[in-house]
C-alpha cells in the first residue's frame, strides 16, 4: 500500500495543484514533495535486508490482457526511490528564486515524480514501460516551455530518440508476453521465464531491443547525441530531472529487465556493451576538457560517468553491481549539485562562458567552497562518495579485462582535468568584472546545496548500509550466473 | 433499428424546420434527437439482436457497436460545430444533409445485403459532397466539393461493378448467402475475384488507403472544418466498418489470397501518407493526411486477423474518432479567428488559451499514440495482435512510421510553446465540450475494458 501512496500522492497532487493559486502551488508541491520522503524514509526503516521485494501491491487492471497493476520495492528499487525522493524537494526549492514559475510547472514536477517511482517500483511489464512512458512527458514539457533559444528542435529531438529506444523495447516485451505460458501475462516472473527459455540467438534479439532503449536513455556512446543539447537548453529543473534521476531510469533498466531476462545473450554480447560504454568514458571525457560552456561541459562528464556505470554493470560480478548503484546515486547527488552551482552562476553572471569568468572564490566564499565538495566527489577523490563507487567499479572492469580496467580508469585522471580546470577558471583567479556582481548563496540556496554536500560526504566515509540495502537484491539476480563467484565485502 | 428511425426522423423535422420557421430550434433538436436515439439504442434495440425486412438489414453487436459509436460521435460533432450552423443561409439544409448522412452510416454498419451497403454509402456520399461545398464563397470548398463527386462517383462505379461481378458469381445479394455460396464451392469462376478486386478498390476509395487518397487531402482542406471533422470521424467509421463486413463476413475464405494487398496497401498508407504529413505547413491538411496514416494501422490489425480484430478495430476507431473531434474543434477555433489553420497560428497558446492546448496536446499524443492515451492503446492493441500472428517485419514498419508520426504530431504541439500575445475567445460550451473529450480519452486509455467488451 505504501508503494502505491508513494506514486499516487503526487499524482493527485499534480491535478490539485493546477488549480491552485501560483503563490500556494509551490507551497503544496513542495509540501508532497516532503511528505513523499518521508514516506519513503518510513519504508527504507522498515526494509527486511534480507528479503527480496517487499510492499507488494498486485492489483488486477485491464485484465483481458493479463496486465496487472503490480509494484514492490527492494534493495535496488528502495535506493532509487530513495534518490528520488531526496532530489525532489531540491528540485521543487531550487525553482523558487525564480518566481515567474506558474502552477503547471510544479503539477509536471510531480507527475515527473509520480512516474519516476512508477517506473523504479513497478513489477509488471505493461506497467513499467508505460511509466516509462509518462516520464518522458513531463520533462519535455518542461524542457521546451521553459527552456532556452532553439529549445523546440532539440526537445523534440529528444523526445523522439527516447520514444525510438522505448518502442523497441515495447516490441521486445510485446514478444516476450507471448511466450508467456496461459493465457499471457506481464508479470515480471513469468517475463524472466520466458526469456530465459529462449535459445541464445533470439535472447540476442530481445537484447539488442532492450538494450537500445536503455542505452539512449543513459545514454551511451554512440546514443548520446540528443543529451549535450538537451541539457543544455532545458531549465535547470529541467536537466537536474534529466540528470539527476531520468538518468537512472536507463541504468535501474538494465539491472530489472535486461540482465535477468536475457542473461545468455547478456553473457555473449555484454562486452559489446562495455566496448560501447568505455569507448564513451574516454570520448566524453576527452570533449568535455574542450568545453567553453559550463552547462555543456558537465554534460559531457555526465556521459563519461554513466558509461562507467554501465560497463561496470555488464561485467557482471558483484562488486561491478554493488558499484553501481552506489554510483548511481552519488552520480544523482553530485550531478545535481554540479548542475545547481552553474545556474547560480550563469543566473548572476548571465554567462556560461568559462573565459568570461573567473575569480568568484573572492566574491562568494561559500559558494566557491560548496562547489569544491561537490566538484571532488566528482573526480572520486577518497572520501567522498564519488570514490566508493568508481573504485568498486574500476575494480570490477579490471577483473573483467585488465587493459578495459586501465581505460576505464581514465575517467579519474580526466575528470579530475576537466573538473580542476573547471574549477581554476571559474573561481580562482582574478575578480572580473563579470564575476564581481556574484553574491554569496542565498537562505534557499544553501537549503538546497548544504544537504547535498553532508550527502557526498557520508556516503563517501560510510556507504556500509547503502551497500547493505542492495546486497540481497544482487545477490539475488547474480544467482543467475553461477560461474561468477567474485564478491567483495566493504563492512 | 429504432435508433435508424429516430435518425432519419430528426432529418426530415430538420427539413420542414425552413418552412415552419423553426430554424433556430434545429441544432438543439438535432443533439436531442441523436441522445434519443442513443438511448433507444441502448434501452430497445440492444436486447434484439434481429434482421429487418427481410434480411436486408441485421442489428448485431458489431452493428449495434458501430451505431452507438457513430451516434455518440455525431453528438459531439453537433456540439462541436455550432458555428457552421449560426450562418443566416441554409441553415436546415446542411443540418438535413448531415443528419441523412449519418442515417447513411448507420446503414453502412448494419447492412446485410449489398444493395443496402450501396444504399447506405450513395446517401452518405451524395449528401457529403453537397455539404463540401457549402461554403460557396470560397473557391477551395467548390474545388473540394467537385472532386470528392468525381472521384467519389468513380469509387461508386467499382463498388457497383464489383458487386454485380459478384452477384452474377454467385447469384446473390445477400452477405450471408454469398459467403454459404463461396464456402460450398471449391472453384468459382474468375470474374468473382475481379468483382472482390473491383468491390477493395472501392472501399479503399472510400477509407482513403493509399494508391487511392489522392483526392483526401484536397477536399480535407477545401471543406469547411466541421465537414472535414465529420468525414474524417463518421464517415471514416462508417467506411471502415462496411470494409470489415466484407472482407471478413463475406469474402473471409478468400483471407489468405487478399492478405498480400491488403498487406501490400497497408504498408504503402503508412509510409506515404507518414511521409507526406512531415510536409504539411497547415495543420487541416496535416490532420488529412494523419487520417490517411491512421488506416494504416487499422488495416495492420485487419490484414493480420479477419475475424478475431474486430475488438480492437473498434477500440482504435473509437479512440481515433475522440481525439480527431477534439483536435479539429481547437483548429476550427484557430480557423475562424486567425483566418487560416496554419501552423504558425497556434504560436502562444499555451500562455494565452491553456485550455485549448491542452486539449490540442492530449489529441495529437494520442493520435501519436503516447501513453497513457487511448491512441497508445489502440496502436499497443494493433502490435500486440501483428506480433501474436507472427508479422513482426511489419510491425516494426509500423513503428518505424509512428515515429514520424510522432514528428508532425508534435510540431502543433512545439508552435504552442512558443510566446505571442494573441488571444482565442472560447465560449463555455466549447470548454465544456473540450473537457469532457480530453476526459473520454483519458478514461479509455487508462481503462480499456470500458471500450473492450464487443
Amino acid at each position: 500500500m505504501l508503494t502505491a501512496l508513494l506514486i499516487f500522492l503526487p499524482l493527485i497532487a499534480s491535478v490539485v495543484v493546477l488549480t491552485a493559486k501560483p503563490f500556494l502551488s509551490k507551497f503544496i508541491s513542495f509540501a508532497v514533495a516532503l511528505a513523499e520522503l518521508v514516506i519513503s524514509l518510513f519504508i527504507a526503516f522498515r526494509f527486511d535486508k534480507t528479503q527480496a521485494l517487499q510492499f507488494q501491491l498486485d492489483q488486477p487492471w485491464i485484465s483481458s490482457l493479463g496486465i496487472n497493476f503490480s509494484v514492490g520495492i527492494d534493495g535496488i528499487s528502495l535506493l532509487l526511490v530513495l534518490l528520488t525522493t531526496v532530489l525532489m524537494p531540491g528540485i521543487i526549492l531550487s525553482s523558487f528564486r525564480d518566481s515567474s514559475k506558474p502552477p503547471s510547472f510544479y503539477s509536471l514536477v510531480l507527475l515527473m515524480q509520480s512516474a519516476l517511482i512508477g517506473v523504479f517500483t513497478a513489477t509488471d511489464g505493461f506497467l513499467f514501460y508505460l511509466f516509462w512512458e509518462i516520464a518522458l512527458i513531463p520533462v519535455y514539457f518542461i524542457c521546451l516551455v521553459w527552456g532556452e533559444e532553439n529549445r523546440g528542435k532539440i526537445t523534440l529531438k529528444f523526445f523522439i530518440y527516447t520514444l525510438t529506444g522505448s518502442l523497441f523495447m515495447l516490441v521486445a516485451l510485446i514478444y516476450l508476453y507471448f511466450k508467456t505460458p496461459g493465457s499471457h501475462t506481464f508479470a515480471i516472473q513469468a517475463l524472466y521465464d520466458a526469456g530465459r527459455s529462449l535459445d541464445a540467438s533470439h535472447q540476442a534479439l530481445v537484447f539488442a531491443a532492450l538494450f537500445l532503449a536503455f542505452a539512449i536513455k543513459m545514454p551511451v556512446f554512440p546514443f548520446h547525441t540528443w543529451q549535450p543539447d538537451t541539457y543544455t537548453v532545458a531549465p535547470v529543473e529541467g536537466t537536474m530531472l534529466l540528470s539527476g534521476i531520468m538518468l537512472k531510469m536507463g541504468i535501474y533498466g538494465v539491472i530489472r529487465w535486461l540482465i535477468p531476462i536475457v542473461p545468455l545473450a547478456v553473457k555473449n554480447w555484454g562486452w559489446l556493451a562495455i566496448l560501447l560504454s568505455v569507448t564513451g568514458i574516454v570520448y566524453a571525457s576527452c570533449i568535455a576538457i574542450v568545453q567553453k560552456d559550463f552547462k555543456r561541459l558537465i554534460a559531457y562528464s555526465s556521459i563519461a560517468h554513466v558509461g562507467l556505470i554501465s560497463a561496470g554493470l555488464f561485467t557482471l560480478t558483484a562488486i561491478g553491481m554493488q558499484g553501481a548503484i552506489i554510483q548511481m546515486l552519488s552520480h544523482g547527488f553530485v550531478v545535481f549539485g554540479l548542475f545547481y552551482v552553474v545556474e547560480i552562476i550563469s543566473d548572476r553572471t548571465k554567462t556560461r562562458e568559462l573565459s568570461e569568468l573567473g575569480g568568484i572564490r573572492n566574491v562568494a566564499p561559500l559558494l566557491s567552497t560548496v562547489f569544491m565538495i561537490i566538484m571532488l566527489g566528482s573526480v572520486a577523490l577518497p572520501l567522498t562518495s564519488g570514490f566508493v563507487g568508481e573504485f568498486l567499479l574500476i575494480n570490477s572492469l579490471v577483473q573483467y579485462k585488465l587493459w578495459v580496467g586501465i581505460v576505464a580508469g581514465l575517467t579519474i585522471i580526466l575528470g579530475a582535468v576537466y573538473m580542476l580546470r573547471t574549477f581554476q577558471k571559474s573561481m580562482s583567479g582574478e575578480t572580473n568584472s563579470v564575476t564581481a556582481l556574484v553574491t554569496d548563496l542565498s537562505y534557499y540556496e544553501r537549503l538546497v546545496l548544504f544537504p547535498i554536500v553532508i550527502l557526498v560526504i557520508l556516503i563517501g566515509i560510510y556507504p556500509g548500509p547503502l551497500l547493505a540495502i542492495s546486497e540481497a537484491a544482487v545477490k539475488n539476480l547474480l544467482s543467475l550466473y553461477p560461474d561468477v563467484t567474485v564478491s567483495i565485502k566493504l563492512r | 433499428m429504432n435508433a435508424l428511425f429516430v435518425i432519419c426522423g430528426i432529418g426530415v423535422f430538420s427539413l420542414l424546420a425552413e418552412i415552419f420557421n423553426l430554424k433556430k430550434w434545429v441544432s438543439l433538436v438535432s443533439i436531442a434527437g441523436l441522445v434519443t436515439a442513443a438511448i433507444i439504442l441502448i434501452i430497445v434495440d440492444w436486447r434484439f439482436i434481429t434482421y429487418y425486412y427481410n434480411g436486408m438489414v441485421y442489428f448485431d453487436r458489431f452493428a449495434l457497436s458501430f451505431t452507438s459509436l457513430i451516434i455518440v460521435i455525431s453528438i459531439f460533432w453537433f456540439w462541436m460545430s455550432g458555428d457552421f450552423f449560426r450562418g443566416a443561409a441554409h441553415r436546415t439544409d446542411k443540418s438535413s444533409l448531415v443528419l441523412f448522412s449519418i442515417a447513411g452510416a448507420v446503414m453502412m454498419v448494419s447492412f446485410n445485403n449489398m444493395a443496402m451497403l450501396f444504399l447506405g454509402i450513395e446517401i452518405l456520399s451524395i449528401s457529403l459532397y453537397v455539404l463540401a461545398g457549402s461554403n460557396k464563397e470560397n473557391l477551395f470548398s467548390t474545388e473540394a466539393a467537385f472532386k470528392y463527386f468525381l472521384m467519389g462517383s468513380f469509387a461508386t462505379g467499382f463498388l457497383l461493378f464489383g458487386i454485380t461481378l459478384v452477384y452474377g458469381a454467385t447469384g446473390s445479394f445477400n452477405i450471408p448467402a454469398i459467403a454459404d455460396f463461396i464456402a460450398a464451392h471449391a472453384t468459382m469462376p474468375r470474374y468473382l475475384y475481379i468483382g472482390i478486386l473491383l468491390m477493395m478498390v472501392g472501399l479503399a476509395f472510400k477509407i482513403s488507403a493509399v494508391p487511392f487518397h489522392l483526392w483526401a487531402p484536397d477536399v480535407y482542406e477545401g471543406s469547411p472544418t466541421p465537414v472535414t471533422a465529420f468525414m474524417s470521424t463518421i464517415v471514416k467509421i462508417a467506411a471502415f466498418a462496411a470494409f470489415i463486413k466484407i472482407f471478413s463476413v463475406c469474402f473471409v475464405r478468400f483471407d489468405f489470397s487478399l492478405l498480400w494487398l491488403e498487406q501490400g496497401i497497408m504498408v504503402l498508407t503508412l509510409v506515404v501518407a507518414n511521409i507526406t504529413a512531415v510536409y504539411q505547413g497547415n495543420v487541416k491538411r496535416m490532420l488529412a493526411y494523419s487520417s490517411v496514416g491512421q488506416v494504416g494501422y487499422l488495416l495492420l490489425a485487419f490484414s493480420s486477423d479477419n475475424v478475431n480484430s474486430t475488438g480492437i478495430l473498434f477500440y482504435y476507431l473509437t479512440a481515433y474518432a475522440v481525439a480527431s473531434i477534439t483536435a479539429f474543434t481547437v483548429v476550427q477555433l484557430i480557423e475562424t479567428q486567425k483566418g487560416s489553420a496554419a501552423i504558425d497560428n497556434f504560436k502562444g497558446l499555451f500562455k494565452n488559451s491553456p485550455l485549448l492546448a491542452i486539449a490540442m496536446t492530449i489529441a495529437m499524443f494520442s493520435l501519436a499514440g503516447i501513453p497513457p492515451l487511448a491512441g497508445f492503446f489502440g496502436k499497443y492493441l494493433v502490435f500486440t495482435l501483428s506480433i501474436s500472428k507472427g508479422f513482426v517485419g511489419l510491425t516494426v514498419v509500423a513503428v518505424l512510421t509512428s515515429l514520424i508520426g510522432v514528428y508532425y504530431y508534435f510540431k502543433p504541439v512545439v508552435m504552442m510553446s512558443q510566446s505571442s500575445d494573441s488571444v482565442i475567445a472560447v465560449s463555455n460550451s466549447q470548454k465544456a465540450l473540450l473537457t469532457i473529450l480530453i476526459v473520454i480519452n483519458l478514461a479509455i486509455g487508462i481503462f480499456p475494458d470500458i471500450i473492450r467488451i464487443l
